[in-house]
């Protein structure tokens, strides 16, 4: 066997192990040695690319072999489970900006030998394009998830970035005409920079969970559209596995959100729709509770839901919510937990928190499963989630949110609202929950909120 | 490889990608992410070659930067799904 078939082999190896270990990523049993395998295909993957005989340097290899995986290990070891999404985001982008770089190379490498076709060339533009969209994105994303960075959209955005598709657009068709002169690969790699760019400054907070998802699907595809350049099996394979997975979870995100992806990427608001005056829904009729009251309807309740928002993660709660449940736990409550797709920052990132604060992943149900059980529950406590629990999206066929799929948390016996006041959330409707028969409303922080209760439970 | 061989890869990698992915629970989603996003680090072994072919100084520089970029997507990658996973307990396992 040659050097040649050896790699060849070792890439199918590689190939086996990633998708055994995406596979293994699918439940959670089996997700820790999903990664694991993961990582072996990788190692399977740099090991045999070594073999390379046009490899001639191994110096500057294992230089970035060793800054690169210095720098990413300390990243991954630092990071806090409330920075996951920037931390993803920022993975994203550097492994766009590594196609981005790699597809450069080889198409200039290639230019110089005078041997480009078309077909390379289509490949080089569109790793180019979709590369450095998810470099840049990513780290705009990133800056605005890390909070350093909180400008919005600007007038005439849309027509810039109609400009500079047009531009990218005309350049890739350069690339393809006359490969020869590369300063039109480079203009396509500016245009799709500023793209980027312009892509992801106006997307609102909330809609972050979709941005996160759709980069992946990016960088997943830039590492396909890299293979295509570099004739590679092994990065067309893993990259569209990738890819297609970052499609289904930026779907799965969309739905959750009752938002297209074009209204999420264009920065439309559901228009239409009546806004019901917040004095109209509220009145005289939201009732107001204490953590004492809350303690004394716990006390004897069998099942309890806990509806977790954002809102719980900004307060800090998660340990505190932790030490709710045990308690009642310890006095024979059923606690679960019920999670809407997009209580946090990036898909599943609510799970990743409650996990950290050590909540049995058992406890924590999807809203497909939890929905059926409120009507058998006794007391739903919602801590600083709004939209996701608002019954309008089920009664209100002219509502902005009609549609959406909430958590039905008004089917329970009693419904405890911890919130720090009537405000509305994402989608600026008032919510009837909080003024409807069955709930009370907790006002506060909701870490000092969960841990009065708890207080008053132990006290009692 | 041909184009039409490459294209044949690419179609059934994604339809099998969405095979996998569809049946996953919620809870998995961030930790599947950031796995998959360090599968998508494989960029590293066309970074390796670009860097350490000796065809001129732009492209080996242009090929350094990428092994750094994708090396630190694949380690951090791994290791940060890693330590996410570790966290997920069940009533099976003793709390740490």
């Amino acid at each position: 066997m040659s050097a040649a078939d050896v790699t060849s082999v070792a890439y199918l190896v590689a190939a086996v192990l990633f998708i055994l270990g995406l596979k293994g990523l699918a439940r959670p049993r089996t997700a820790p040695r999903g990664n694991l395998l993961g990582a072996s295909g990788m190692l399977v993957a740099i090991l045999a690319t070594l073999l390379d005989r046009s490899i001639v340097d191994f110096r500057v290899l294992l230089a970035g072999l060793v800054v690169g995986s210095a720098i990413g290990a300390v990243l991954a070891v630092r990071v806090q489970m409330t920075g996951m999404p920037q931390l993803v985001a920022l993975f994203n982008g550097f492994g766009g900006g590594a196609s981005v770089l790699v597809a450069g190379a080889s198409f200039l490498a290639v230019v110089d030998e005078g041997l480009v076709d078309n077909q390379l060339a289509i490949a080089a533009a569109l790793t180019a394009l979709i590369g450095v969209v998810t470099l840049t994105g990513s780290l705009v994303a990133f800056a605005k998830l890390q909070e350093v960075l909180s400008l919005g959209g600007f007038r005439g955005q849309g027509v810039l970035r109609a400009v500079l598709a047009v531009v990218a657009v005309a350049a890739a068709v350069m690339v393809v005409v006359s490969p020869a002169d590369t300063g039109w690969f480079w203009l396509l790699v500016g245009a799709g920079a500023l793209l980027g760019i312009l892509g992801t400054v106006a997307i609102g907070g909330a809609d972050m969970p979709v941005v996160i998802a759709l980069l992946n699907a990016f960088s997943g595809l830039a590492a396909s559209t890299a293979g295509f350049v570099l004739d590679n099996p092994l990065l067309i394979i893993a990259g569209s596995l990738v890819g297609a997975s970052g499609v289904i979870l930026t779907q799965i995100m969309c739905t959750s959100m009752n938002r297209s992806l074009f209204d999420v990427v264009f920065g439309s608001m559901a228009t239409g729709g009546v806004v019901a005056d917040a004095d109209e829904v509220y009145g005289d009729r939201v009732t107001s509770t204490s953590a004492e009251e809350v303690a004394m309807i716990l006390e004897v309740a069998e099942r309890v839901v806990i509806v977790p928002g954002y809102g719980l993660a900004v307060a800090q709660a998660q340990h505190a919510v932790r030490d709710l449940m045990r308690t009642l736990n310890d006095a024979g409550t059923e606690v679960v937990f019920g999670i809407h797709p997009v209580a946090g920052r990036m898909p599943g990132h609510m799970n990743v928190l409650l996990a950290e604060a050590e909540i049995d992943y058992e406890c924590l149900l999807d809203m497909d499963q939890v929905n059926p059980t409120f009507a058998q529950t006794d007391v739903t406590i919602v801590i600083g989630a709004n939209d996701v629990v608002n019954p309008l999206a089920r009664t209100d066929p002219n509502s902005p949110i009609a549609g959406m799929p909430v958590l039905n948390v008004d089917e329970s016996r009693t419904v405890v609202v911890i919130k720090r006041s009537l405000g509305a959330g994402f989608a600026g409707i008032p919510n009837p929950l909080f003024a409807a028969d069955g709930t009370l409303m907790l006002f506060g922080d909701g870490k000092k909120a969960v841990l009065d209760v708890v207080a008053a439970l132990l006290n009692a | 490889m041909t184009l039409l061989i490459a294209l044949t890869l690419f179609v059934l990698a994604v339809f099998l990608g969405m095979e996998l992915i569809s049946k996953v629970p919620a809870t998995l989603h961030t930790p599947l992410m950031s796995g998959s996003n360090a599968v998508s680090g494989i960029t590293l072994i066309g970074a390796l070659v670009s860097a350490g072919t000796d065809h001129s100084t732009l492209t080996t520089l242009l090929g350094f930067v990428a092994v750094v970029l994708a090396t630190i997507n694949v380690v951090g990658g791994f290791l940060v799904t890693g330590r996410m996973l570790s966290m997920f307990s069940s009533g099976g396992r003793k709390r740490s």
